[in-house]
């Protein structure tokens, strides 16, 4: 679907440069394959859902399907802020162990879209800040400045179908 | 002859066909009472032979030599030449299986039973044998049809009182070559009808030079005569009616059928193969036996007769889904309506509600597609019933009505079983044999009636026999033998008779391999309830039992009531809505501190707070204050206490899952007229939840 988006865009990089879109997460920037962003839409109300973890905010109708919308701050444990202007839902597609899925994740703000020369990353080091390492595919280094790219099957996928969900962990 | 991966998709649609045509002939056969149908026979003649002339076609010898046999019988008994006996008739049933075995075979590239086949085929050879052969020959015609210009036309002599002949006018476009049909073999189906001349019109015909010689630039005037029923000429001619122009015109007699009007089309999509079905270079209709599309045409329309089109269900899908986001948008410019010019608000407005009665209609066809007639869950009990009853000794009339009932594709899959296991049953324990129906002064043959019908937005399936009826007092010593019902306890007849969905419930005094083993109706019951269904069974000892079904129509859309819980709104199917109350304040009990109980009329009730299950601040939290929804599943009920009741509207039901996970309490989700998703709440397993935790707190305070 999104694909039609992304394949016209300019690939100046080599074979193995690849496209990152960006935000902005309390201050730090992270980037997602460009390749599994499905649309980024504005913040809109959203359908509580009982018996999920704080990170799920809830599901919302994305033109005919049932997308269930996750809190990054709350997933990484950070302090949550008041939704603005610039808080954006970016829908992604990611693998889980049980298929495809599409779920939208709200973010403090969209920045930029880079090309991302596989020489120019690097591996995360045992302790990485705030997130945990696993979800860290790479760090990247573009005009000087640090990108945290994440391993969205492994970020999403997991918490949204095999993750046991404690009842009433939302209380 | 081998097949290429081109044909293989004809093929695979061959030995569909095949199928369909069985089952046409099957129900036939099962319809032929002591006279003989001529419509019928004339059906299931067709059937047999749609699959001798495809399997021929095909290189399926085997099943074309044997379909011979069958068609030959068919012929002798449609011609009036042999009578219609209950042998034959078994026969040809036997038949039948066993052309659904070697299609089987054949299509597994399994060998086939030529045991069986040899059996059969001496079976038919004996009956044919019984008396001489008089089929009466076809009349022929001139060998040189088609081709020749010119064929010798013999005027309509036998013209007389009534239609006896048919004129038809037969221009095709210039590619039905390349589409692979063979006019010729058209002519020579015409033939068998009949006495048959052609006129070719070689009017079109261009100079060499300028002459392709894969178009057909002939026309026709054919003349057929003999009574010729329109259908049979349709049925010729179903292939190609897109490619040509067709006129028939009775010849002779009353000609009180108009000329039918030009019927003209897109041109189908046959794969317009490399190789085309002409290689004769003057235009003139090779004989080429690889044109599929005259043979298998009779084969779909015998089977689709109600014009019935394959669609994968994806598809259906993808369309609902999109009609459904048609009626959001919908909803949505309504709302804006609210806010502008005056002056153009009315006609705004009525433009709106154009809209909003189009797209309502297009959703409710739409849905349509998805519902079949429960005929194809009932076409199989005539043969189910004829045999068994004939295994069992007994004399059976099975009735059917409302075949024509439409349901849900999916539920209509999952509720045959039930109903093979249900009619089975009811043969076998229900009806009684012969002498005993005669000694109870009944009728010696019994009854058993398939019903379905629409009643309140739910589809009810009865299945009635006027046989025995339970036996209460055995059912009630069975129940209390295995501890299912306590010594001392009162049961209404109602009650009694629902016992025999108890599971390891049977009171047949033997097991036979048809019924008995005391497996069946518990699982009756459950695979029903799976659906959102309900079964009942009702009995008069000596006058037969019913059984009846409730079934949502389909399990794509739901009845819901809106139910407001602070500020979500919640859907709660409304089947499983007994009532709503308000209950004051001395009804209301509270067990050992925590769960709160209600008394409704003689029962207590516990009472399920949506907020504390579902963690949202209500209006209020005392059950005095908001509405009681009673709810019922698996035959347990409880209160749901919500703030408000809202609108009652149909939902289409969209699951959790496909982008997220199952959440308890919640069947799935839906997505309302503001385009905001609202959840469907899981009754069955919210009361489940509560008594479940009702009964840990008592182990704890124990």
């Amino acid at each position: 679907m999104s694909t039609a988006k992304t394949t016209g865009a300019d690939r100046s990089g080599t074979d193995s440069s690849e496209q990152y879109l960006t935000f902005m997460l309390a201050g730090e920037e992270y980037g997602v394959d460009i390749l599994r962003v499905q649309e980024i839409k504005g913040w809109d109300k959203v359908t509580r859902i009982p018996h999920t973890p704080d990170y799920v905010l809830g599901v919302i109708n994305l033109r005919g399907a049932v997308v269930p919308i996750l809190d990054l701050r709350r997933r990484f444990g950070l302090e949550t802020i008041e939704f603005g202007p610039t808080t954006v839902v970016i829908v992604v597609r990611v693998m889980s162990g049980r298929g495809e899925r599409t779920v939208g994740v709200v973010v403090d703000a969209v920045s930029e879209v880079y090309n991302v020369d596989a020489d120019d990353t690097k591996p995360p080091p045992d302790v990485c800040g705030s997130v945990d390492t696993v979800f860290v595919k790479a760090l990247a280094t573009i005009e000087e400045k640090m990108l945290i790219l994440l391993d969205i099957d492994r970020l999403i996928g997991n918490s949204i179908v095999d993750e046991v969900v404690p009842a009433g962990a939302a209380a | 002859m081998t097949i290429d991966p081109e044909m293989a998709e004809i093929v695979k649609v061959f030995f569909q066909e095949s199928r369909e045509g069985l089952d046409a002939m099957e129900s036939g056969l099962l319809g032929l009472g002591a006279t003989a149908d001529t419509e019928n026979i004339n059906t299931i003649f067709r059937a047999a032979h749609s699959i001798k002339g495809g399997s021929a076609t095909f290189g399926f010898a085997e099943v074309a030599a044997f379909t011979h046999g069958v068609e030959t019988l068919l012929d002798e008994m449609r011609n009036g030449v042999r009578p219609v006996t209950s042998e034959a008739v078994q026969t040809l049933l036997q038949a039948c299986d066993c052309l659904r075995e070697m299609i089987a075979a054949t299509e597994a590239e399994q060998p086939l039973d030529q045991g069986r086949i040899a059996t059969l085929n001496s079976d038919i050879t004996h009956i044919l044998g019984e008396r001489p052969n008089e089929a009466p020959a076809p009349a022929s015609s001139a060998a040189n049809h088609g081709a020749g210009p010119a064929a010798p036309k013999p005027g309509t002599a036998a013209a007389a009182e009534q239609p006896t002949g048919w004129r038809i006018v037969f221009e095709p476009v210039a590619e039905l070559l390349r589409l692979r049909n063979e006019p010729t073999r058209m002519f020579a189906e015409l033939e068998r009808l009949g006495t048959f001349a052609a006129q070719a019109d070689v009017s079109r015909l261009p100079a060499l030079d300028a002459l392709d010689p894969e178009s057909c630039y002939l026309s026709w005037t054919l003349e057929v005569s003999g009574q010729i029923p329109r259908p049979k000429l349709d049925e010729i001619f179903d292939w190609v009616d897109s490619h040509c122009r067709l006129e028939f015109t009775p010849t002779g007699g009353s000609a009180a059928v108009a000329p039918q009007a030009a019927v003209q089309a897109v041109p189908q999509a046959v794969a317009p193969s490399a190789a085309p079905a002409a290689e004769a270079k003057a235009a003139v209709p090779a004989e080429a036996e690889r044109s599929p599309a005259a043979v298998s045409a009779p084969v779909q329309k015998a089977a689709a007769e109600s014009g019935s089109i394959r669609v994968a269900t994806e598809k259906v899908d993808g369309i609902i889904n999109l009609v459904g986001e048609l009626l959001i948008t919908q909803s949505m410019l309504s709302g804006f309506a609210d806010g502008i010019d005056p002056d153009d608000l009315d006609r705004l407005r009525q433009g709106l509600s154009q809209l909003a009665r189009n797209t309502r209609e297009l959703q409710e066809s739409v849905m349509q597609i998805r519902m079949l007639p429960i005929s194809f869950a009932f076409n199989r009990f005539p043969r189910i019933v004829h045999d068994l009853s004939r295994k069992l000794g007994k004399k059976v009339e099975l009735k059917l009505s409302g075949e024509g009932t439409e349901l849900d594709k999916t539920v209509l899959e999952k509720i045959s079983d039930p109903l093979v296991h249900l009619v089975r049953n009811a043969l076998d324990h229900g009806l009684e044999i012969p002498d005993r129906r005669v000694a109870t002064g009944k009728q010696e043959t019994g009854t058993l009636e398939l019903a379905a019908f629409h009643e309140g937005g739910n589809i009810i399936i009865e299945v009635r026999d006027d046989g025995a009826g339970l036996n209460k007092t055995k059912i009630l010593q069975k129940a209390r033998e295995r501890g299912l019902v306590a010594a001392d306890q009162e049961l209404t007849d109602e009650q009694i008779d629902n016992l025999i969905f108890m599971p390891g419930f049977s009171t047949a005094d033997q097991i036979s391999d048809v019924s008995g083993r005391g497996v069946g109706m518990d699982v009756v019951r459950r695979n029903i309830n799976d659906l959102g269904g309900h079964v009942q069974i009702s009995s008069k000892e000596g006058l037969g039992s019913t059984i009846r079904i409730r079934l949502p129509l389909t399990l794509a859309i739901l009845d819901g009531q809106l139910v407001r819980v602070g500020k979500e709104v919640y859907i709660i199917s409304l089947l499983a809505i007994v009532e709503t109350i308000q209950v004051p304040r001395e009804r209301v009990n509270k067990l050992v501190g925590r769960t709160e109980v209600f008394r409704l009329r003689e029962e207590y009730l516990p009472v399920v707070k949506l907020c504390d299950q579902f963690g949202v601040e209500p209006d209020s939290r005392s059950a005095e204050d908001g509405l009681l929804v009673v709810v019922e599943a698996d035959g347990k009920r409880a209160g749901v206490l919500v703030d408000d009741l809202l609108a009652q509207q149909q939902v289409v039901i969209k699951s959790l899952e496909s982008n997220f996970k199952s959440v308890s309490g919640i069947a799935g989700a839906t997505i309302l007229g503001d385009g905001t998703v609202a959840l469907i709440i899981d009754v069955p397993g919210l009361i489940r939840s509560v008594i479940n935790s009702a009964g840990a707190i008592s182990a704890h305070a124990a």
